[in-house]
């Protein structure tokens, strides 16, 4: 067993080899990383909030506040198809639960009202993908001339899931607006959205640009637009908007009360395609009074351009085609298919559906994560340094056998976790001082068992052999029990702990490896070069 | 002398079975003993788990606590804690939940408004309680977990004996020390989660290994009775048991003095993981085996003597 083969060493060498080029990075400054070859790894490891500092949110979905919501809209949309379209008299009133009593108090119009009510009832996927099927999203229950309406519970699911969406998109948004590109933003269970911003001192910036409502408008634009003239002012009751996109391109808008539209009363926006030209279009709709307003607005002024203005910056300017009277309509303007999701979702970011709580928060400044990382990896070269010792005190050349695989098992750690980008995290940085402390139980095992069956009369050669097959199951089983609580620890992970099961989980792969190739390797190499007779860390007190 | 490795004898013939009785004793004292710490005097839970405020700031010189202490108690923010934290420039606010995620935003813009510029704040966390429920079940949930997952791991490689035996030892080792945060009054949080599951695996590492060679030792003395087989594979695995420990402990204890102020609760938790991890596979988790009357049911390989009749 201890023959050494060409191709063997070859592996073992390669794979240490390879851990080394891609720890290397670690440890080169910025300057010299650029400069490296393409084909070289130039990627340090990610470093977790904890160690470069930054802000760590978690935003829930205000259920109960969108419950609210939902109610006041469904109210409005009652008025809407029974009164304002139809002139049916009715009464209204909001139950505890949540659901509305709708009484026709018009006897003769009540058929008529039970066919409007229905069109509330809109299905909506149900489950993953739709998996569920369909299912209304409003439940109307009719009792003689009262209907009672409620929102189903796959209604206000698929309503909490569309806000999570929207409520993402707001926030991907307000990132940008705010410079911080490398924030990460994603969605946490059913309800939650998590956002990782590096480098955020104060995360008051980050919660109010959250919290705060976009503002949407739908404001005419004047009759003059600025023509590019030096010293141009607005005409009175105008005022200059720069485009969305192009921030040299200035609108003159129309601000009087009469000339707009508040989007707080937008309900929805959905990418679509127009019926007739196929092209990529924005679908909305408003609320009962944002649909009367709308209404009066565009039938004064077909012909002419309105502006869509999202936080005092235009968005589109479309030409009002036709009066948009039932409180839908839609936006075109040569759009591409992710323009109109893009629109839409900023549309709906205007009516943000719900309030968005923190739930949690983090953050950790900059002067903490510097510290960490100096104590990190203080703490490592010492913790490093004195198992190398320890191991050479207690068995010479054996030691540093042991050693050398430490160091070999530490670089291949450190390679694989900045490979697959792993973020690294003070609890990381833990993970890899106990791995450094428990990797050299494999070679203690094997060396115990060495000595055992030299003990037991075996000649040096043949306790070495024998030593190492047979360590090597325990070494297995040892380790495999402490993955699996590694495992489970990155199952449980929040953050920094994930961060130190990854640390561990790894280790202890890289620790089983280097025991069963390069401590072996090692040996055989020892054993070819001297022909022992004798063991040096035989017991001295020998039977 | 050198290397120190000689001066292990490689079998020291220690009667751990004498002290297994005592061992025995000890241990359900002190376990007893944690659990009656644990619900009267209950445990020092961070905010991880209970909800809160805590906020690690660090002042221009040293600190003064009580003037900070007066400052924030000014705003009626309800039970809060003052605390230096590594060096008198830093010191760590805590502040009790009150009320609802919303009002925990507030705690933290009137903390900060109160202690004014010139304060740097190097740390800022905010767990609201429902995700503080959360954290607190998940915690629980994954310490079960665990145990079920390295009893299933040890049935499937060992036998049935062996897994109780292993597990009942993990739960001495977690109750103990949970025992001793109930005392101690350190903080329990999160991170002490992450710990009690590493010495979980570190303890059942040192058990597995013993186990591991009691197997082997039933196999090649099979009328040796089995008191003493287990006697003489915790004999045989104890210059590993002690080297090992030894090694981890010189890292651990590495990371608690220059690891750094945050890890320090953590570090605490491991090192003594690591001596009660030692200590519970020699003197609990082996002789329980004698209890459990531990067998091996091996289809591998005939039994000695045991012959075909026709």
């Amino acid at each position: 067993m201890f023959r050494i083969t060409w191709l063997k060493t070859l592996f073992i060498l390669g794979a240490v080899l390879l851990g080394a080029l891609f720890a290397l990075p670690n440890v080169l400054p910025p300057h010299v990383r650029d400069s490296l070859h393409a084909l070289l790894p130039d990627k340090p490891i990610v470093l977790g909030l904890d160690l470069q500092g930054g802000s760590h949110l978690v935003w829930e979905v205000d259920k109960e506040d969108l419950r609210k919501n939902l109610v006041n809209q469904l109210k409005g949309d009652v008025r809407l198809r029974l009164w304002t379209e139809r002139k049916i008299r009715h009464r209204i009133t909001v139950n505890k639960d949540g659901s509305l009593t709708v009484t026709i108090t018009d006897p003769n119009k009540v058929e008529e009202a039970a066919k409007a009510l229905k069109e509330l009832a809109q299905p909506v996927q149900v489950g993953l993908f739709g998996a569920g099927g369909s299912a209304p999203e409003v439940e109307v229950r009719r009792e003689g001339n009262t209907f009672i309406l409620r929102y189903t519970e796959a209604g206000i699911e698929n309503r909490v899931k569309s806000a999570v969406e929207q409520a993402i998109e707001v926030i991907r948004r307000r990132l940008d607006e705010l410079g911080m590109t490398e924030a990460t933003i994603q969605q946490q269970g059913f309800d939650r959205i998590i956002v990782q911003a590096p480098g955020v001192k104060d995360p008051d910036m980050l919660k109010q640009a959250v919290g705060q409502t976009a503002r949407l408008t739908f404001q005419l634009l004047c009759d003059v637009q600025p023509t590019g003239a030096q010293g141009e002012r607005p005409p009175p009751g105008c005022v200059a908007l720069p485009d969305e996109k192009d921030p040299n391109r200035i609108y003159w808008v129309k601000t009087s009360r009469r000339a707009t539209v508040e989007g707080a009363d937008l309900v929805d926006a959905q990418p679509s395609f127009d019926g007739q030209t196929g092209e990529p279009v924005v679908t909305f709709r408003f609320n009962q009074k944002g649909a009367l307003k709308f209404a009066r607005l565009t039938q004064a002024n077909v012909g002419k351009p309105f502006a869509i203005i999202l936080d005092g910056k235009v968005v589109s300017a479309p030409v009002i085609q036709t009066p948009i009277l039932g409180g839908t309509g839609q936006i075109s303007g040569r759009f591409t298919v992710e323009e109109t999701r893009v629109m839409s979702a900023v549309l709906r970011s205007g009516a943000l559906p719900a309030k968005l709580v923190v739930v949690e928060e983090r953050t950790v400044g900059p002067s903490l994560g510097s510290d960490s990382i100096r104590a990190g990896i203080t703490a490592s070269v010492v913790a490093l340094v004195g198992v190398l010792i320890f191991m050479v005190l207690f068995y010479g050349v054996f030691g540093v056998i042991a050693d050398i695989a430490l160091i070999a098992n530490l670089v291949m750690l450190l390679g694989i976790l900045t490979a697959f980008q792993a973020t690294l995290t003070l609890p990381g940085i833990a993970g890899i001082v106990l791995t450094l402390g428990m990797a050299v139980d494999s070679n203690v095992l094997v060396y115990e068992r060495v000595r055992e069956e030299y003990r037991a009369g075996r000649s040096a050669i043949n306790a070495l052999e024998v030593g190492f097959s047979r360590a090597f199951g325990t070494i297995l089983d040892a380790n495999i029990t402490t993955f699996i609580a590694a495992v489970v620890l990155y199952g449980l992970g929040s953050g920094p702990v994930r961060g130190f099961a990854v640390t561990l989980g790894v280790g202890i792969i890289t620790t089983v490896f280097t025991a069963y190739t390069l401590t072996r390797f090692l040996v055989a190499l020892w054993v070819w070069k001297k022909r022992p007779k004798t063991l040096p860390i035989a017991s001295e007190a020998k039977a | 002398m050198f290397p120190l490795v000689k001066l292990l004898p490689v079998e020291p013939n220690i009667d751990f079975m004498k002290w297994a009785r005592l061992a025995f004793i000890a241990s359900s004292v002190a376990m007893l003993v944690s659990i009656v710490a644990v619900f009267t005097l209950g445990l020092n839970f961070g905010i991880d788990f209970k909800g809160g405020t805590l906020i690690e700031i660090r002042t221009q010189g040293p600190a003064d606590i009580a003037a900070l202490r007066k400052k924030i108690g000014a705003l009626k923010l309800g039970s809060f804690e003052l605390q230096e934290f590594g060096n008198p420039r830093d010191v760590l606010i805590r502040v009790e939940s009150t009320g609802d995620e919303q009002a925990q935003q507030e705690v933290v813009r009137k903390v900060k408004k109160a202690l004014g510029p010139g304060v740097e704040y190097r740390r800022v966390e905010v767990v609201g309680p429902k995700v503080s429920g959360e954290l607190a079940r998940d915690g629980v949930i994954a310490v079960l977990m665990a145990l079920a997952g390295v009893m299933l791991y040890i049935w499937f490689r060992f036998e049935w004996q062996f897994a109780v035996g292993a597990v009942a030892a993990l739960v001495h080792d977690v109750t103990i020390t949970i025992g001793i945060f109930a005392f101690t009054r350190l903080e329990f949080n999160l991170s002490i989660i992450a710990a009690l599951l590493t010495i979980v695996g570190y303890s059942l590492n040192d058990t597995v290994v013993v186990y591991d060679r009691v197997r082997e030792n039933m196999r090649k003395f099979k009328k040796t009775p089995l008191p003493q087989v287990i006697n003489k594979s915790i004999n045989q695995m104890l210059s590993r048991t002690i080297l090992t420990s030894v090694s981890t402990l010189v890292a651990l204890i590495s990371l608690y003095v220059l690891g750094g102020e945050v890890l320090r609760g953590f570090t605490f938790t491991m090192i003594w993981g690591v001596i009660i991890g030692t200590y519970s596979s020699i003197v609990i988790a082996a002789p329980l085996l004698i209890w459990l009357n531990a067998r091996l049911v091996d289809t591998e390989e005939p039994r000695e003597g045991a012959k075909v009749h026709p």
